[in-house]
């Protein structure tokens, strides 16, 4: 379980990684959610991976997990969904200002096919 | 309760609920929208006062939001940095809101495409809409960071800080703008990604965020998780650097100032020193002489990219092509000096760096204003360095450059010169000694003769103006002589302001005492 959650993460931010550095605006917002997705699943698990054991003291529990990684993982989801839109309209607008989506404006032969 | 126990609080909420009137009085007229905002504004000077007052005694005021017990629940911390930084914020926000008030927006030349022609002279804060929420918002941002003690709210914080500055350099528009600003909100969002993985692992190893305990914590690592711990810390400090524009993480920094507006890049002056502050605060508290695996972690870094830092600063001032761009350098170039003295880590060194925060600040935000009027005056030459039209009042606008060049340089008799001499005499006891003596002599040297550059070619290199040009408002320049008179007010009162840093100096080369004074009740 852990190699499972560790790899997912791993693949994550490597496709995260790859795509931010990419040169136009839609594969870098891509790029920039993919990094966010990776963070908020490794924010959640530094709480430790535990399965059916409730965040809430309750009687019958055997165990708890912890609860705060939660509370920050959707502080952080919040945060991010925001940065994600503000970021697509930004790229909507640099797009509609500067009459192509590279990120620095100008039009490379190559990079336009990726 | 009487008001004083929520002292710490009211500058984080004054401006957030002002933002919220704002937003809400968006259709009222434009004067009481203006009103509630330099009310506001000039709001956070008694309280920033008031702080420094409260905590010039040594004394950290704690303030348990919802009275839970840290570590337990979130405090703030206000204690003599931090109410040092206040202060400075309520200063700069005064004349960077008087500017945007006041001071009339370039006519749109063809590079810059739209451009608002509201009235007969449009201010930077009728360019675009929700000006002054985004300046409150960026206020609440800024004065949070600093008085946070807890290491996911400072990642809070530092995120509605960002966004606010999104908002506010991409204000009014334009298409370099809107490029620069792209460059700008992609780049900090890595840096806020960076900043998460780190406050994870920190809190995967340690089980708590809060900062006091987080150093106590940390202090006790077992050697197992020692790798894990550093090298989480080594990331934050990563993040940091991004937001402080050290070496190699530096080069956003030039192309997002030079291209947003004055009063917003006069703002921004000091969202460079948000970075520093947060490697001080942070790296105090968790690097300290007892702490274990993370001890000196960054002896061996921090000094030798800041000089780096402030080398290409002043390379990078030397080359600019325009005014704008040369203060964006010279803000670089200032970090620099900055982090070398919170580098070198003595007492000494520390207050040095403190006493220059400020003038830093406002020197290189009174650069960014005047850089306004004169490319106002000089027509469409604006403020790119060539042989252009002699500005009408070049002797007033003249004069004020020199007396800010002056201030940016280092040269005598302003506080710069004041900030380095401490900063090289606390030097002399540091093994960093041949290093930074002649790094930081030879780009004063370096600084002064790229503003001489400048301002020969802006004010003596001219023809006769062809056409009519405007002439600067007195309203424009106002903001700058306040800002100089704040210089000059650092250099007269150089005594107890000096004692003021050197004693927080003391607070922050002695991190138990916060310690303490958050985690008091828990032990």
């Amino acid at each position: 379980m852990e190699a499972l959650i560790a790899l997912v993460i791993g693949v994550l931010t490597a496709g995260g990684v790859f795509l931010a550095l990419r040169g136009q605006t839609f594969p870098v917002v891509l790029g920039l959610t993919l990094l966010s997705y990776a963070v908020n699943l490794f924010l959640f698990i530094m709480g430790r991976l535990a399965i059916g054991v409730p965040p809430v003291i309750s009687e019958s529990a055997a165990g708890y997990t912890d609860p705060l990684p939660q509370a920050l993982v959707l502080t952080a989801i919040v945060i991010s969904f925001g940065m994600t839109a503000f970021v697509i309209v930004l790229a909507l607008k640099a797009r509609a200002e500067l009459g192509n989506d590279h990120v620095d404006g100008v039009q490379l032969g190559e990079d336009r096919q990726a | 309760m009487s008001l004083l126990d929520h002292l710490a609080i009211l500058p984080v909420v004054l401006p957030l609920v002002v933002g919220i009137v704002l937003i809400v009085l968006r259709n009222a007229p434009r004067a009481l929208q203006r009103g509630v905002a330099v009310a506001a504004t000039l709001a956070l000077l008694p309280l920033a006062l008031a702080l420094i007052q409260a905590t010039g005694d040594g004394t950290h005021l704690v303030y348990k939001l919802g009275n839970w017990e840290a570590p337990y629940g979130i405090v703030l911390v206000a204690d003599r940095l931090a109410a040092w930084m206040l202060l400075t914020t309520a200063l700069l926000a005064v004349f960077a809101l008087l500017y945007a008030l006041t001071a009339p927006v370039p006519q749109p030349s063809p590079q810059t495409g739209e451009g608002a022609n509201a009235g007969p002279t449009p201010t930077y804060d009728r360019d675009g809409r929700h000006f002054h929420v985004l300046f409150q918002l960026q206020l609440f941002g800024l004065n949070g960071a600093f008085l946070t003690g807890d290491l996911f709210n400072l990642f809070v914080f530092f995120e509605i800080l960002l966004l606010a500055s999104y908002g506010l350099m991409l204000h009014g528009g334009g298409r370099q703008r809107v490029k620069a600003g792209l460059h700008y909100v992609v780049i900090n969002l890595v840096g806020s990604t960076l900043f998460l993985f780190a406050v994870g692992t920190l809190y995967g190893v340690t089980g708590t965020l809060n900062m006091a305990d987080l150093a106590v914590k940390l202090a006790a690592t077992p050697p197992h998780n020692a790798a894990l711990v550093q090298s989480a810390a080594l990331l934050l400090f990563g993040v940091f650097a991004l937001k402080a524009a050290l070496l190699p993480l530096t080069l956003w920094l030039p192309a997002a100032y030079a291209q947003t507006s004055a009063p917003v890049a006069a703002l921004f002056a000091i969202m460079t020193k948000v970075g520093a502050y947060s490697i001080l605060r942070v790296y105090s508290l968790i690097a300290g002489e007892a702490a274990g695996p993370l001890t000196g972690l960054l002896d061996a870094w921090l000094v030798p990219l800041a000089l780096a830092t402030l080398a290409l600063g002043m390379a990078g001032a030397m080359a600019s092509t325009s005014l704008r761009q040369q203060t964006a350098w010279l803000v670089v170039a200032s970090i620099g000096t900055l982090l070398v003295a919170f580098g070198l880590g003595s007492a000494d060194a520390l207050a040095a760096g403190l006493y220059y925060l400020p003038h830093s600040t406002f020197a290189t935000a009174a650069l960014f204003l005047l850089a306004d009027s004169i490319a106002r005056g000089r027509g469409e030459f604006a403020d790119r360095f060539e042989s252009g039209p002699a500005m009408p009042r070049a002797r007033l606008v003249g004069g004020l450059f020199f007396a800010v060049a002056v201030a940016v340089a280092g040269l005598p008799p302003l506080s710069g010169f004041l900030g380095k001499f401490m900063l090289l005499q606390a030097a002399l006891e540091s093994p960093w000694m041949p290093w930074v003596w002649p790094v930081v002599l030879a780009t004063g040297l370096l600084g002064v003769v790229a503003l001489a550059r400048s301002g020969s070619l802006l004010f003596y290199r001219t023809h006769t103006a062809h056409a009519e040009l405007p002439a600067p408002a007195n309203a424009a320049l106002a903001p700058v002589v306040g800002l100089l008179a704040l210089i000059v007010g650092l250099v007269l009162a150089a005594g107890p302001l000096s004692d003021f840093t050197a004693a927080t100096a003391a607070q922050l080369t002695a991190p138990q005492h916060y310690i303490d004074a958050v985690l008091g009740g828990a032990r």
